[in-house]
């Protein structure tokens, strides 16, 4: 396993593509993280919000974005995770996540971080600070 | 007027982070890693426990804000953060409350948006904090209109 304390500056993590957003995926979240904001979930309640369809939980994105972190935990933890909400995912849309080492200062590992759709937008952007142990 | 509401802090309420939940969220987010759900994994992890996923924290509850009423539709979530002092162990239990940060409003194409910033905080039982993240709504001028603001 890749030592995060070695990467430099502009080395990435291995980049994950999700499969296409389902129903079901966002069905799931919606019961896991208790927000049944219906326009997650329910056609005609996000059509009555003006959008084209039902929209992936922000939240959604953000959480599986962790993942790219996650095998690392035995060398340190997320200290902080802050992330602007920039685009909609849509059901069918294929998000890839990623993770860029921006900074290394000592223990602590700033990461630029985003989640991107298949037209090459970001859905959302922001940062991880990774401190080691 | 959600200025008014500036400061102003929930009650504590006693949540757990309770395994089955912590599964569950895991698998919802796609990332079902042994470190969240497995005991044998946990235990032989540098932790000595389980742990949970850093955005678990949207499970909890923190409590009423006497008096706010946000609608349950129309909102948009603009940005959000997560700060850890360490991560959140399975089983253990967190006292968490929130508190209105801050609250404006800004021109934009989209009309006059509000924003509203919210910080919620988890404590262990003497007090100190395990975790506080802080969540930016967006609050549109048809939903402020719709609740008669």
């Amino acid at each position: 396993m890749t030592k995060l304390i070695e990467l430099q500056v502009g080395d990435c993590l291995k980049e994950v593509e999700l499969p296409p957003v389902s129903r079901i995926d966002l069905i799931k979240y919606a019961g896991a993280s208790g927000d049944y904001n219906p326009i997650h979930t329910i056609d005609e309640e996000a059509k009555k919000a003006g959008l084209p369809g039902i929209i992936a939980h922000g939240m959604w994105t953000m959480g599986n974005l962790t993942k790219l972190f996650t095998p690392y935990y035995e060398q340190g933890f997320i200290r902080d995770y802050s992330i602007r909400f920039k685009g909609m995912v849509f059901l069918d849309d294929i998000v890839t996540l990623k993770a860029t080492l921006k900074e290394k200062e000592r223990n602590r590992l700033r990461f630029n971080v985003s989640a991107v759709n298949q037209h090459g937008n970001e859905v959302i952007t922001g940062e991880v600070v990774f401190v080691t142990y | 007027m959600f200025a008014a509401y500036v400061g102003r802090c929930s009650n504590k309420v006693k949540n757990i982070v309770e395994r089955g939940a912590v599964k569950k969220f895991a698998e919802a987010i796609g990332d079902p890693h042994p470190i969240y759900w497995d005991e044998e994994t946990g235990k032989k992890s540098r932790y000595q426990m389980n742990i949970a996923p850093p955005t678990f924290p949207r499970v909890f509850d923190y409590g009423i804000i006497e008096g706010l009423n946000l609608p349950n539709k129309g909102l948009i979530h603009g940005e959000q953060q997560f700060h850890y002092e360490r991560p959140l162990f399975v089983g253990e239990e967190v006292f968490c409350y929130s508190k209105i940060e801050s609250y404006y409003e800004k021109q934009s194409s989209m009309g006059k948006l509000g924003l509203l910033v919210v910080k919620n905080y988890g404590e262990d039982e003497e007090g100190n904090v395990i975790f506080t993240s802080s969540s930016t709504i967006i609050i549109t001028e048809a939903v402020r209109k719709a609740m008669a603001l």
